[in-house]
């Protein structure tokens, strides 16, 4: 029986492994290395790791994840209120903010419908938007999922939903990115580029 | 068939699973070597040239190398995209059903162009048809011949006479099929009680082809009745319940609200 490494340092990996794109290797790599850092700065990185947890919330309104009930952007006066983006991720949120191009407002889902993994309406945050869509405050919904298989599905589900509540629904332009080239498009793409093109 | 270092290949993209910052694993249903694995670098980012070719539900040309683990693909065009489904909620969902099913009934990296055939064909016609239940149904229940589970419908599985409309005693997903009334009365198999007209749908939808088939489409008790029957043998076959069927559940009840 070949000798193993001690309970802390196979815990460590253990957990670590858990994390997505992180394998057996690498975990143990990540914790060799901890093991040789100071202290001061595992600390550091403890703390962060459990003040994540502890101070972070979704978003009441938009379920971003946030550090009050109600998020920077939810009570930040200066947003439109009337217009509400619809994200897969919070990640999404901070790529469009970075552009300076959104004034309104978000709302994250937490995943896209993907039948085949199994998730459907009821793992993504489907009806606190419905909620909010109800007092009419709303006048326009941006879907913003991604333009993938499941992202499709999803915002054809979303129109379905929204639709019926007399609340415009657009959907952010799905074409040629910037910096692409047309010979290495494909169908679907140029087919969106098509349908989604505008006086210039 | 033996694979060359860089091989090239056909395939309609059935899964695929994130991995890393920006890659994708792919499972591939391919003529020439059933289904297959490939990583696919960086198809996440934006301005990845290969990313609309490789996305889910299409059809492309392929080219790998072949790796230690997994194979790599190095290039990839699409050769159809079933853009007529991409706007129709219902459609998209329904060819994501077929793709897991496909998923579930092929075998790894073991030709199967009849499959294929049957799978491609169907993709088409899920964007054409006006009648895309019925088109599930045919290809579910060639699927199942085609993989080996075909139900067997024109004779009593324990006794082998032949099921008429007098002596059809229902259907036993564990037997494999039909039971005759008295066998059903004495066996220990449960048979699930159908209607003869289902029963003889599954029967044509075994012998003929879509072609033949679409011209007189079943109405949707009968239909209803066939899907509920397949549903209740698909489970059993893969001793697994097939994930896509909730959300089929639930599209269902909304059209109905509506």
């Amino acid at each position: 029986m070949p000798e193993l490494p001690s309970d802390p340092i196979n815990s460590l990996i253990k957990e670590l492994s858990s994390l997505p794109g992180i394998g057996p290797k690498s975990a143990q790599r990540i914790t060799y290395y901890l093991l040789r850092t100071n202290e001061t700065q595992v600390t550091a990185l403890a703390d962060a790791l459990i003040t994540l947890k502890k101070k972070t919330k979704l978003c009441r309104i938009c379920c971003n994840v946030s550090e009050n009930d109600i998020c920077s952007i939810c009570s930040n006066p200066n947003r439109n209120p009337t217009l509400v983006l619809i994200v897969e991720q919070p990640q999404d949120i901070v790529a469009i903010e970075h552009t300076g191009a959104y004034h309104g407002r978000y709302h994250v889902l937490h995943g896209s419908i993907s039948p085949t993994e199994g998730v459907g309406e009821n793992d993504l945050r489907i009806q606190e938007l419905l909620a909010r869509l109800q007092d009419g405050a709303v006048k326009e919904v941006v879907i913003g999922t991604n333009p993938t298989r499941e992202g499709e599905t999803t915002a054809l589900y979303l129109k379905k939903l929204i639709s019926p509540l007399g609340i415009k629904v657009t959907r952010l332009a799905r074409g040629l990115p910037f910096g692409s080239e047309l010979e290495y498009a494909d169908d679907t793409t140029i087919s969106n580029a098509f349908e989604g093109r505008q006086d210039f | 068939m033996a694979k060359e270092r860089t091989y090239k290949t056909t395939g309609i993209v059935i899964r695929k699973t994130k991995l890393g910052e920006a890659d994708r694993i792919l499972t591939f249903f391919t003529p020439d070597y059933g289904k297959i694995q490939g990583f696919a670098k960086s198809v996440r980012k934006t301005n990845s040239k290969l990313s609309g070719h490789l996305e889910l539900l299409t059809y492309s040309s392929l080219t790998l190398t072949k790796g230690r683990g997994i194979d790599t693909v190095i290039g990839s065009q699409n050769i159809d995209s079933f853009l007529s489904i991409k706007n129709d909620l219902y459609r998209i969902s329904y060819a994501l059903y077929m793709a897991e099913l496909i998923e579930h009934f092929a075998t790894d990296e073991e030709a199967n162009p009849e499959l294929f055939d049957l799978y491609l064909g169907c993709m088409k016609e899920l964007g054409r048809t006006p009648y895309p239940l019925y088109l599930l149904r045919y290809f579910e229940v060639n699927l199942l011949t085609n993989t080996g589970f075909r139900p067997e419908m024109d004779q009593c599985v324990i006794c082998q006479t032949e099921i008429t409309r007098s002596n059809h005693g229902g259907f036993s997903p564990s037997a494999g099929g039909m039971l005759c009334s008295n066998c059903r009365d004495h066996s220990h198999y449960y048979g699930y009680p159908l209607s003869w007209r289902t029963c003889q749908l599954i029967k044509d939808l075994q012998k003929y082809s879509w072609e033949e088939l679409e011209n007189e489409p079943p109405d949707s008790s009968i239909l209803n009745e066939t899907e509920m029957l397949l549903k209740r043998y698909i489970t059993f076959t893969l001793e697994k319940e097939v994930k896509s069927y909730a959300w089929l559940n639930h599209l269902r009840l909304l059209a109905d609200v509506k």
